[in-house]
C-alpha cells in the first residue's frame, strides 16, 4: 500500500493533467445535433428537445434502459434475501407525520414532471425518481409498500413501461412505418403513454431495488 | 477560458479522485462510492461539453445520454450492494483481499 500509494499519485496528477488538456483542447464551438433535432422537433410530438430525444429519436435506447433496470433487479432479486429485512416497527410522531405529508406530495410533484416533460425539463426518469423516493420513504417508516401491492400486481407495474413500449413499437412496425417511429399526428399521445408507464415501472423497480429482495415470494412462502 | 471548459475541469477532477479511492481504498462500499464518483465526473463532462456551441440551446443529445447514464448507474449501484452484501456475508468482511480468499 505503501509504496504504491506514492506511484498512484503522479499517475492520477498526469491521468489528470492529460485529461484536463484533452478538455480545453477541443474547439470552442461545435457542430453538435442540435440543429438536427431543433429541425425535427415539430414532428416529434413534444416541444422539449430531450425528451423529443429520449422518446422519440433515440426510443430503442430507452427502450433498451427499461430492459436494463428489469436486468438489475432480476440480478438483486437472484442473489436472494441478504439484505438484513427491515424491521416492522411503527415510526415516531414526528416520522409518520412527515411521511403522511411527504408521499402525497411527492406522488403529485411526480405527475406534474411527467405532464411537463412535454415542453419542459421533466420526464419519466424524473417522476419515476419521484416515485421511488416515495416508495422508499414508505418502506423505511414501517414496511407498509409489503402489504400494498401483491405478487401479480407487482410484477405487472414493474414490467409496464417495458411492455407499452414494446407494444408501442410493434404497433409502428405494423402501421409500415420503423420502428418507434410514431404517426406525427399522435407523436404527442403516445409518448405520453410510455411515459406514464415508464413511470410506475421506473419508480416500483427502484423501490424494489432498495428492497433487495423479492418481498412477495417471502411472504408467499 | 470559458465557463463550460470549467465545468468540464471539474468533471475531469471529480473522475480522477473518484479513480484514485477505487483504487486505494479496500472496501466495497468505498469503490462503489467512488465509482459513482467517477460516473459523476463523467456527466459533468458531457453536460458541460453539450453546451459548448450552444448559442441558442444546448445540444440535447448528451442530455439524454446523462439522463439514461444517471438511471443505469443508480440500477448498477444497486446490483453492487447486493453482490456487496453477498460477499460481505459469505466472507464475515465487505472487502476484496488476497489474505482472505485463498
Amino acid at each position: 500500500m505503501k509504496w504504491t500509494h506514492w506511484l498512484l499519485l503522479p499517475l492520477l496528477l498526469a491521468l489528470a493533467a492529460g485529461l484536463g488538456y484533452a478538455v480545453l483542447s477541443l474547439p470552442d464551438r461545435a457542430q453538435g445535433l442540435q440543429s438536427a433535432v431543433a429541425a425535427q422537433l415539430d414532428q416529434s410530438g413534444v416541444t422539449n428537445p430531450v425528451t423529443a430525444v429520449l422518446l422519440n429519436f433515440r426510443g430503442y435506447d430507452t427502450l433498451l434502459e427499461m430492459v436494463v433496470l428489469l436486468l438489475a433487479l432480476l440480478g438483486v432479486w437472484s442473489l436472494g434475501a441478504s439484505a438484513p429485512a427491515c424491521s416492522q416497527s411503527t415510526p415516531g410522531p414526528v416520522l409518520d407525520t412527515l411521511m403522511r405529508l411527504l408521499v402525497p406530495v411527492l406522488v403529485v410533484v411526480a405527475g406534474y414532471l411527467l405532464w411537463a416533460g412535454a415542453h419542459a425539463p421533466g420526464g419519466a426518469f424524473q417522476a419515476g425518481a419521484l416515485l421511488g423516493a416515495a416508495g422508499v420513504l414508505l418502506n423505511l417508516t414501517g414496511g407498509r409498500l409489503r402489504h400494498g401491492l401483491g405478487r401479480v400486481a407487482l410484477r405487472v407495474a414493474l414490467v409496464a413501461g417495458t411492455v407499452a413500449f414494446m407494444a408501442v413499437a410493434l404497433l409502428t412496425l405494423l402501421g409500415g412505418r420503423a420502428l418507434l417511429e410514431y404517426p406525427p399526428a399522435h407523436a404527442g399521445i403516445l409518448i405520453l403513454l410510455i411515459e406514464a408507464a415508464a413511470t410506475v415501472s421506473i419508480g416500483v423497480t427502484l423501490a424494489a431495488l432498495f428492497l433487495g429482495n423479492d418481498a412477495t415470494s417471502e411472504r408467499e412462502q | 477560458m470559458s465557463i463550460a471548459s470549467l465545468y468540464a475541469l471539474v468533471g475531469v477532477g471529480l473522475f480522477c479522485i473518484g479513480l484514485h479511492a477505487v483504487i486505494a481504498y479496500d472496501h466495497l462500499l468505498r469503490k462503489i462510492l467512488a465509482i459513482n464518483v467517477m460516473g459523476s465526473g463523467v456527466f459533468l463532462i458531457l453536460i458541460a461539453l453539450a453546451r459548448r456551441g450552444g448559442i441558442v440551446a444546448p445540444d440535447p443529445v448528451p442530455h439524454a445520454m446523462v439522463i439514461t447514464g444517471i438511471v443505469v448507474a443508480v440500477s448498477a449501484t444497486a446490483l453492487a450492494l447486493g453482490l456487496m452484501l453477498k460477499v460481505a456475508a459469505a466472507t464475515g468482511r465487505a472487502e476484496l483481499g488476497d489474505e482472505g480468499g485463498d
